[in-house]
């Protein structure tokens, strides 16, 4: 008996990118409630839950209580942005081995609420990881990490701050044509919400050289939810199924010779496409985390859609965009940049894949069969963690 | 009496008992910048880590290298790095076959990936903090 195939079969992705008053547990739960009637399933139905532990320690016990669940697989795994790809990854895994048949993924996040400095922050913690311990005393945010990736790319390939600003300046597209990507923006306080040009992005403030502010993704409120099921119930829910076809996992950290425009991802890829049994340029839809434009840089490189170094001029043209054939439409819900970035975003990557497959997008690619979704977490520069995952539809 | 030194945010330092790294920065308080070689492959390991392994020798680095990589600073939510910024931070490759984070003092936009640089020291309490410079 071949194992049991998993598939997408409920998402939800909360609309507010700026909720005030509401916590990030009360996100998870009314996520996770849309997410199963999205399905046609219930928390009755719920068997297996999977948590990034954003709203404490422990919590694979304190939101299986918030939600009355009895979960029988509780996977805490929490990696930052990528902790859903990862959940996915294994909530597949789980399925086919018979220990589940309703996996539950829920994020919420208060970041911009709380005004929590994600990228400009200080990093001190009382009780640091012995590598951490020895960056301390020197002040590098997570954008000035990203940014040393960025530095050395452009130092090596000869890639340029426009081919990084065509990356902002497709997202912003796509996130023109999502309403609630809008109104996000509106809310959080986004002074310029219409289409961006390369020149609005190289002439925002440097942040950290070579990112510019336009370079960065938003800081906002936001979660949502995805439920995933065995084949045998893909067939009774409400939406076509949307099939997990392959997985990898990947994490990387410094190294005396590591080569920083490489990441983890180079890793994690080649396992998923393998597994899927489909290569790169058979993909239709690319959600690859946009943390900051080198990252989306970086990994269509990492992924295959580009030649190492050849990612700068892969992206140039507008050719990422949704309805432009010959290459993947690049984060269609409008990304991290320009529609939602909580803190940990790796969970809307599968859920705008999903929309793509079921035809639901706001920027809608025709005849959409094939997405990958690539988490990264962490920070690129530093310690990060990678995981891919193939999705197909019938 | 209170001067403004008094109350000017101070650079965050590391914890100096850390288990693995804190004999680092102690040593960091002699002004030696140790690193690990692995005598049986001549393997070299950095951050430092393993102390109970005798296959592990601490040497002390020339503090000569090159600039693998950097950023300049503009922005950062710590008091002092406010204050501080901008500044540079980056990788060296130190000659002696490990890489470290570190800052480089100098004019901000002068540093350049490949540029040599050379060893200095910001003394603080306990430890000092490795820091670069333009080779002269």
């Amino acid at each position: 008996m071949a194992p049991r195939r998993a598939a997408i079969a409920g998402i939800h992705e909360y609309p507010l990118r700026r909720a005030p008053g509401r916590s990030k547990m009360q996100i998870k739960a009314e996520s996770a409630a849309r997410a199963l009637a999205d399905a046609g399933l219930t928390f009755a139905d719920v068997d297996a839950l999977y948590d990034a532990g954003e709203t404490g320690a422990m919590s694979g016990i304190t939101v299986a209580e918030h939600l009355g669940i009895t979960p029988r697989v509780i996977d805490t795994t929490s990696l930052g942005g990528s902790s859903y790809e990862f959940h996915a990854a294994h909530a597949a895994r789980d399925i086919a081995a018979g220990r589940a048949n309703v996996a539950l993924l829920t994020y919420g996040s208060t970041s911009k609420s709380e005004s929590r400095a994600i990228g400009t922050g200080g990093r001190s913690t009382p009780d640091p990881a012995p590598g951490m311990n020895m960056e301390t005393p020197y002040g590098l945010p997570l954008i000035g990490n990203y940014a040393l990736v960025a530095q050395r790319h452009m130092h090596e390939y000869g890639t340029t701050p426009e081919q990084l600003a065509e990356i902002a300046v497709t997202t912003r597209a796509h996130a023109v044509r999502n309403p609630e990507a809008v109104a996000g923006l509106r809310d959080i306080g986004i002074k310029n919400i219409g289409e961006l040009t390369a020149e609005d992005v190289l002439g925002s403030r440097m942040i950290a050289d070579p990112l510019h502010l336009l370079d960065c993704c938003i800081v906002s409120d936001g979660g949502g939810a995805v439920v995933i099921v065995g084949d045998d119930l893909a067939a009774g829910i409400r939406k076509d199924p949307v099939w997990i076809l392959g997985s990898g996992e990947a994490v990387g950290y410094p190294g005396n010779a590591r080569d920083l425009t490489t990441s983890a991802g180079a890793r994690s890829a080649p396992l998923a496409f393998g597994e899927a049994g489909v290569r790169p340029e058979d993909i239709d839809i690319a959600m690859i985390y946009d943390s900051f434009t080198i990252t989306v840089l970086t990994l269509l490189e990492d992924l295959g859609f580009a030649k190492k170094g050849e990612g700068g001029s892969y992206a140039e043209g507008g050719r990422l965009r949704w309805d432009r054939p010959g290459a993947p439409a690049l984060n269609t819900d409008g990304g991290g940049l320009s529609s939602n970035h909580p803190g940990m975003r790796g969970i809307f990557l599968l859920i705008e894949a999903t929309r793509q497959l079921r035809g639901e997008s706001t920027s809608q690619v025709d005849g959409a069969r094939l997405a990958v979704a690539h988490g990264n977490g962490g920070q690129l520069g530093t310690r990060h963690s990678a995981a891919t995952v193939i999705l197909g539809k019938d | 009496m209170s001067t403004t030194a008094d109350t000017a945010p101070a650079r965050p330092l590391p914890v100096l008992d850390e288990a693995d790294t804190g004999p680092f920065w102690r040593a960091c308080g002699e002004h030696r910048l140790t690193y690990q070689r692995r005598r049986s492959t001549g393997e070299i390991v950095f951050y430092p880590r393993g102390h109970d392994d005798p296959d592990l020798e601490t040497l002390d680095s020339a503090g000569r290298g090159t600039v693998y990589t950097f950023t300049v600073v503009r922005q950062h939510g710590h008091p002092f790095f406010r204050a501080h910024a901008p500044y540079t931070v980056a990788y060296i490759d130190l000659d002696d076959g490990f890489r470290i984070l570190t800052e480089v003092i100098a004019e901000p936009g002068t540093v350049r990936v490949g540029q040599r640089v050379e060893l200095d020291w910001e003394d603080h309490d306990g430890t000092a903090v490795p820091v670069f410079r333009p080779a002269g």
